[in-house]
Order: structure tokens, then sequence, then C-alpha cells
């Protein structure tokens, strides 16, 4: 028995490891965006922020002045990490918004009712899930050019908005899961669909569709690829985005690093937020997301 | 078995209500109601997955700039690929990236899950290991960037501390492995909860049984819990595989393609075709042939891992 004990110890040995190398880089950034960008060479090693500041927040968040922004050896372009953390809500949630609300009426509509061509339909919208999201990103970048969207909410919100055809197969799983009986009842009751959808339906999966909303949400405020096609303007750009215009700008050669550390953790913290406050149901989430 | 009859009751007198409505009811069914439901999301698929797909395979054929209208100039685009070092250069990076990165990530993912499996429950220990995941890629390379910095980052402090000359991670040698291993540290918590969920699932009388027999852990793991873990490894193999082939985030913000073109994955060089170089209908053929490529990799992958099939089923 003794040896399986060391078995254990062993595997807990490891399991640390593992989360040492997974919060360390988090730290790091921590301690980094405390530090002065030209204090951080000769420190280079140090374990706590070199020069404590609160120059690099100032700086990212536009509150900094030329001359200060310099002697600390920061970026001196003008950034404002506010307006953009703005666009990331916005975005997010007008997509988490719409894009949960269509796709559970779509869902319902396949897990419920009854009209010719629905197997068909609903086949043609899971084979998407197959198809690379390369394939259409460029021809919807021309689509939204041509509508002259570009730079604006709306083009950026746009092809997520209506569906995914995962939101869609998740939640039809779901519902096709809910017990008949409890619908007929509503229906006998004189209830029409409407009614029934947003009366029973609704309210009985508050589960999987806030599970679902939770997804959505960090997906949405984790792309990098589409906001950059068609939103690279100041004033619509998401947090994702400016975090990648910010690294270019390389005042001394080099990047702001203090700078670009307090970027990125105003830019990760509302996700770890989310996730402190929601933790479990993203957790439970991840069984069935991602092989169902 | 009454129960079970009882239970299953609803479900078939559901078809038969509509038995007593009008015979033209019954042949539409809620067709009326189910197109006011349907309507929005058909919008959304027809918009922006149906016509762009087929606007892709259009915008293939031609040569397109976006300021003029495409000109169709046929199989062209597809001809000229075969003869594109840059193309076969990407193909062979990504190919690389890929291997790597799915590689190492396989190995720590079920080593992970496996170890969660056999020692804890703790929400808390899930939700450190999910946490790179939920963080954008663009931030997990931007930590990783600084902290692997040939100057002054951390991890070449330590590699001189410890007596070793610096490491150039972002250089023509190293770059395609380092941004692999970055991708590897952001997913392999996630991927270790996938196969997580799929140990559940193994029944626990199966390693009783092997306990009784006298098998050892090492024996168990190899004989018992990888084959029946083999229908949901097919699965997440299949999903990172793809999803891994379309790395271009953690390359943009960090090399951008270099040095020279050591790290130009495909979809970097899609995207600098497109919005560099403004040739899209070249963008685009290559768009396609990345989607037949990833399809043909899926196929393949469900064949030889007979995906849809448990070894829990038979016994």
């Amino acid at each position: 028995m003794a040896s399986i004990r060391w078995g254990r110890v062993a595997g807990w040995a490891v399991l640390v490891l593992v989360m040492v190398a997974t919060l360390f880089p988090f730290y790091w950034m921590l301690r980094t965006s405390f530090s002065s960008t030209r204090s951080l060479a000769a420190g280079a090693g140090d374990l706590l922020p070199v020069d404590f500041t609160l120059g690099a927040y100032r700086r990212v968040l536009g509150l900094s002045s030329t001359a200060e922004a310099v002697a600390e050896g920061g970026s001196t372009g003008t950034v404002d990490f506010w307006l953009y953390l703005r666009n990331s809500i916005v975005v997010a949630t007008t997509v988490t918004t719409g894009q949960v609300f269509f796709s559970s009426m779509a869902a319902y509509a396949f897990a419920r009712l009854r009209w010719p061509g629905r197997e068909a339909v609903f086949t043609i919208f899971v084979t998407a899930l197959m198809v690379p999201p390369i394939f259409t990103t460029l021809p919807n970048f021309v689509l939204i050019k041509d509508l002259g969207l570009l730079n604006t909410y709306l083009g950026i919100v746009l092809p997520h908005l209506l569906m995914t055809p995962f939101a869609v197969f998740f939640l039809r799983q779901f519902f096709l899961g809910i017990n008949a009986s409890v619908e007929e009842a509503a229906r006998l009751d004189g209830a029409g669909h409407v009614r029934t959808f947003f009366r029973i339906i609704l309210p009985m999966s508050k589960g999987p569709i806030s599970t679902l909303a939770i997804l959505v949400y960090i997906t949405s405020w984790n792309d990098y690829f589409w906001p950059l096609l068609v939103g690279k303007a100041e004033n619509v750009r998401v947090l994702t985005v400016a975090l990648g215009v910010f690294r270019s700008q390389t005042p001394q050669g080099s990047p702001d690093w203090a700078g670009l550390m307090a970027a990125t953790l105003f830019a990760a913290l509302p996700m770890i937020v989310l996730f402190a406050l929601l933790g479990r149901r993203v957790i439970d989430s991840i069984g069935y997301t991602g092989v169902k | 078995m009454t129960s079970d009859t009882v239970r299953a009751t609803p479900r078939l007198t559901a078809g038969a209500v509509p038995d007593k409505s009008p015979p033209r009811r019954r042949r539409l069914g809620d067709l009326p109601i189910a197109i006011v439901f349907v309507l929005p999301a058909a919008v959304g698929f027809a918009v922006f997955y149906v016509w762009p797909a087929l606007r892709g395979v259009y915008l293939s054929l031609t040569k397109y700039n976006v300021l003029t209208p495409p000109r169709f100039i046929g199989l062209e685009n597809y001809r000229q690929l075969f003869g594109d070092h840059l193309f076969w250069n990407a193909l062979k990076v990504t190919a690389e990236y890929v291997v790597l990165n799915i590689g190492t990530q396989t190995v720590i993912s079920v080593l992970l899950a496996v170890l969660l499996h056999r020692l804890t429950r703790s929400m808390v220990v899930r939700g450190i290991v999910l946490l790179p995941y939920l963080v954008a890629n663009v931030v997990v390379a931007l930590v990783w960037f600084w902290m692997l910095d040939f100057q002054i980052g951390v991890v070449n402090q330590v590699i001189e501390w410890l007596g070793f000359d610096r490491v150039a991670f972002f250089g023509a040698d190293l770059g395609i492995g380092t941004i692999a291993m970055i991708n590897t540290w952001r997913h392999m918590g996630y991927t270790a909860l996938l196969i997580f969920a799929g140990l559940l699932m193994i029944p626990p009388s199966v390693y009783e049984a092997a306990a009784i027999d006298g098998a050892s852990e090492w024996r168990t793991f190899w004989r018992v819990t990888l084959p029946l873990l083999r229908p949901i490894m097919a699965l997440v193999m299949v999903l990172s595989v793809i999803g891994s082939f379309q790395v271009f985030d953690t390359v943009a913000v960090t090399t951008g393609g270099g040095p020279i073109n050591a790290t130009r994955v495909i979809y970097f060089y899609i995207y600098d075709l497109a919005f560099n170089r403004f040739n899209f209908g070249y963008a685009a053929a290559l768009s396609s042939v990345l989607f037949v490529l990833l399809a043909g990799i899926a196929y393949l992958q469900l064949r030889l891992s007979r995906a849809g099939e448990s070894d829990l089923k038979g016994s």
C-alpha cells in the first residue's frame, strides 16, 4: 500500500506543478503592470514589481501626460482602454443577446414544432458546423464592406447576431429532452406556441440557456480575427484589437512592456471576474459542449 | 415495464393529436408559426453562412482586389497555388505547428485528466487549470511574448541564472515551436476537462474488476482506461486538430509570420494575401483548399479511430 501512497504524492506534485505553471504567467502580468518600463531591464528577474508605479495603468487609460510616459519609458501613443472596454462590452453583449434569443427560437421550432422539411433544414444547419470560419470570413468581409458597415458596431456584430449553427444545435438538444407532457398541458389550456415558448420552454431551460450565453459571451469577448478585419477604427475598436495595435507601438525599440501588461490584464480581468462568479457553470459545461 | 409504457405514451399521442384537425392542417403541421420561429436564424444562416460559402467558391475563381469588380479567371488561382513556394511553406509550417501542438497537448491533457480523476473533485483545481482558456489568445500570446523576450524576459533570466545561453524563442528555428507551446499552455486545461468528462463516464465497476484481477495502476491505464476513452479521445482529437490548423491570433501579435517566413501559417498567409496584398481571389482559393484539407483530415481521423463505436456497449 505504501507504493500507492507515494504514487499519490507524485501525482499531487505534478498537479501542483501544472497549477503553478498555469498561474505564474498571470502573476507575472500583474507584477510587470505595476513596474516602470524604464526599470524593467535592470530588475528583469525580480519577483516583485520594479520601481512600483501605477503609471502603466494611467497610460493605457489615457490619463498620463506625454512627459510622464516618457519618464517611465512608456508608450506615448494615445490609447484609451476605457473606450475599448466599452466597445467590447457593447459587441459581446449585443452578440450574446441576439444569438441566444434567435437561436433558441429556431431550436424550439426544430425540437418541438411539426412542419414539413424540418429535418432537412436542420441537417443543413448542422452541416455548417464543419465549415472552417475562414471559408466564410473573407466573403463576409466583402459583404460588410459592400453594405458600408466597415468600422461600425453593426458590421462587427451582424454575422453572429442571428444564429450560429452551434447555438441552435446545443439548445435543440435540451429542448428535445424537456418532457412533452408539460408542454401539452399548457397547450390544452389554450396557450399558443409563442406563449408556450416564452412561459414554459424558456423558463424551464434557464440552465442551458445561461450556459450557452456565458460561452457565447466569452467567445465574442476573446475574438480577434473578425473585429481586426472590420473594426480597426478607434471608435469601435475592441480590446483584443486594441492590444494588437498597442503591441505594435514600440517607443524605444521594444514594446512598452509595463503598459502592455497593464492593458492585457485590463482586457482579461472581466473574463476572470465572470469566471470567478459563474465558474461552476462554465466548468460543468465543458463536458457536453465539446464532446456531445 | 408498465411504467415505461406509461411514460412513453405522451410522446406517442403527441403525434396523434392533430388527427382531429382538418387534413390540410395535418400536412403542414405547425408550419406558419414555425416559419416565424425559424425566420431570424434562417436569414442569418442564409446571409452569413450559405451566401458567403457560395461567394467564396466563386471568388476563388476570380482575380479580385476588392476595389474593382472580380474578373473570372477559371482555375488559374488553383493552378498558381501549386507553384507558390509560400503556400507550400505555409503548409509545412502549419503542419509542424499542428504536430507539436497536438502532440504535447494530448499527452499533457490525458495525464492531467487522469490525475484529476484519481486525486480530486475540487472545483477550484479544475477552475485553475481552465483559467488560461478563458482569456483571449491575444492576451495569452502577449504575456508569453513578454516572458520569453530575448533580452529581459523572465524565462531567459532563469536560463541564464542556471548557466545556459539565452534562447531566441521567437527566432527562425524555434518560433513555430514556441507558438505551439504557448497554445498548448492555453488549451491543455480545457482539453483535460473534456477528457475528464469522458473518464467520469467509465463505470467504476470496470476499475474494480481490474483491481480484483491484480492489475497495476499503470497496466489499468493502458489496458482499461485508454481503450474505453477512445470514442471521446477521437472527438477531442478531431476538434483539436481542426482548431489547431486555424492558428492565427498568436502568430499575428507575436512574430507576424517572421522571421522571414518561419512562422507564416496558412491562416496568416490567407490574411496577408487578402488584406496586405489585396489578392482576394487567390486568398479565397487558399481558403477553399484549407476547407477541403480539413474535411479530409477530419474524415480520416474519424475513420481511423472508429469514433462512432464504443467498447463499453459490447460488454
